[in-house]
């Protein structure tokens, strides 16, 4: 009993991590129409910008916002310095669809390399005051740390203030109205092209929370985040890569799984389960647990 | 003169849509545009309001040009286009349609007053305010579409075939609400139809265009009464 309940708290906490990588992607999905690859390199940069913020102010609760601040807008310019440009030049073109997938892989290549200049490729420590060591309940210690706690406790309160934008503000309903009828939304006086680059740094924010909570549980290299862009597409396609709720459960899903995979089976199965799922997923219900409706119009 | 065309020619892909066209359309007007399919008409509109460019010649909407501005602009200046095919989004609910219409505008007060202008010309929006738009019948889709388009209180109204697809006593009802509308609020509309008998109805005016160009121009009553037209464009 004990084991399985141990378990899920191992879940959680990972699962909380992917489904933030996973709102990432969902955010870009749903502004641009483009699974961004670039999203691991711009959260791996985001995470060092919170590592010098932290190395300045010796404070890591203060680093947070720098490593979200950054992230954001980093993310932003990818998409008005990049996508946007290359949009609009592939537009009608044989590549219009393709263009913009290679062009986030080249930028996850570009900050990765640049990150290794600056930082070098070695494992840098970017630590947290919060224990890593799990809680003591009587003499056993559970598998769940006050750092874990906080990497919990930030998803959540992340996804709430998503969730608050997105469903009770002006600016959530013209972000939602541009991601699915883009004419419609400009007929109505939407600035879709700003809506565009908002979604992108909501999406970089969301990727640069995710690094800066889970590595003060790892190490900082400039491949560190690579396995989690793995799992946070997993979760983004359980998901159904249009919901955000769908984000948040796909990513809740697979730590869990990942979790008793680990527990029950055995670690050496981790990585190829990852895809096991992804391809179940696609094979069984390609619009994802929470897709969106298949009459919706492109 | 408030709408002013002249020479204006729009490309749709290869092809020419719009060729050599020059009309103007008086402040307060209701004038129809009829033509068969792949006459022009909906390019026509999509230029106006600024969803395709203009290869040449010149627009200009009370004095000032509307060449090369994009439509989240031009609603600003009041030209408020329903485009084509029941044009909501069935992703919202019929309220946030209709908070859409208005979601640049800064006087909320104003913003309330004309949402409630659009439930009382379509109450059956009141009823599913709610709901989503998914679950609206195309009669109500197209009621959805105008309302929000009030909402944002239109100067220049561009509709798009707003009758498409719709039962005849649909369509009634949706002429009327467009005809009350101009009348209660004195605004400039452009009404593209090709159930031209019924737009002839209740316009002033109406342009008839062939291949993107124009045909004939006149009063309502003298197109519904010229045989030749009758025959060719109107189909009755």
């Amino acid at each position: 009993m004990t084991i399985f309940l141990n378990t899920i708290l191992i879940g959680l906490n990972s699962g909380a991590i992917y489904s933030l990588m996973s709102l990432a992607l969902v955010l870009v999905w749903r502004s641009t129409r483009v699974v961004n690859f670039a999203a691991a390199g711009q959260a791996i940069l985001s995470t060092y910008l919170g590592y010098e913020a932290m190395n300045r102010f010796h404070n890591y609760w203060l680093s947070l916002p720098v490593a979200v601040i950054a992230g954001a807008l980093i993310s932003a310019l990818v998409e008005a310095l990049v996508m946007r440009p290359l949009a609009k030049r592939t537009k009608g073109t044989p590549v219009e669809a393709i263009a913009p997938v290679i062009a986030t892989l080249g930028v996850l290549g570009l900050i990765r390399s640049l990150a290794g200049m600056i930082w070098g490729n070695t494992f840098l420590q970017y630590t947290s005051p919060l224990s890593s060591m799990g809680f003591k309940i009587g003499h056993t210690t559970i598998p769940f740390s006050p750092q874990n706690a906080a990497i919990v406790i930030g998803s959540v309160v992340v996804m709430a203030i998503f969730a608050a934008i997105f469903k009770f503000t002006r600016l959530g309903l013209s972000l939602r109205a541009a991601s699915f009828q883009p004419e419609i939304s400009r007929l109505s006086g939407v600035r879709v092209d700003r809506m565009r680059t908002i979604g992108w740094a909501f999406a970089g924010a969301a990727g640069a929370v995710a690094g800066a909570l889970v590595t003060p549980t790892m190490f900082l290299s400039p491949n560190s985040l690579d396995l989690l862009l793995v799992t946070g597409f997993v979760a983004a396609v359980i998901g159904g890569l249009e919901s955000l709720v769908g984000a948040v459960v796909g990513g809740l899903v697979l730590g869990l799984g990942f979790a008793f995979i680990l527990q029950y089976i055995g670690s050496s199965i981790i990585f190829s389960a990852a895809f096991v799922i992804l391809i179940a997923v696609l094979l069984i219900r390609p619009q994802g647990i929470f897709g969106a409706r298949s009459s919706r119009e492109a | 003169m408030t709408l002013q065309l002249s020479n204006v020619k729009v490309a749709h892909g290869a092809i020419t849509a719009i060729d050599d066209l020059t009309f103007t359309i008086n402040e307060g007007e209701l004038v129809t545009i009829i033509g068969s399919n792949g006459a022009g008409k909906t390019s026509l509109l999509r230029a106006i309001s600024g969803l395709l460019p203009v290869e040449h010649g010149s627009m200009s909407w009370r004095g000032e040009s509307i060449v090369g501005k994009r439509p989240e602009d031009l609603v600003r200046k009041g030209i408020v286009h329903v485009s084509e095919g029941k044009a909501v989004i069935p992703e919202l609910t019929v309220s946030e349609n209709l908070q859409l219409g208005g979601i640049w505008r800064k006087d909320r007060a104003d913003v309330a007053s004309a949402t409630q202008m659009a439930l009382d010309l379509f109450p059956r929006l009141a009823e599913r305010m709610s709901q989503g738009a998914d679950t609206l019948s195309g009669g109500e889709r197209q009621m959805l579409a105008i309302g929000r388009a009030i909402v944002a209180r239109p100067q220049l109204l561009l509709l798009d075939e707003p009758s498409l697809g719709l039962a005849p006593l649909v369509i009634d009802q949706i002429f009327a609400a467009i005809d009350s509308l101009r009348r209660s609020l004195g605004i400039t509309v452009v009404l593209v139809e090709q159930n031209a008998l019924s737009a002839l109805r209740i316009a002033d005016r109406g342009i008839i265009i062939n291949l993107g160009k124009l045909v004939a121009t006149g009063a309502s009553a003298d197109l519904m009464n010229d045989p030749a037209l009758r025959s060719a464009y109107l189909g009755y």
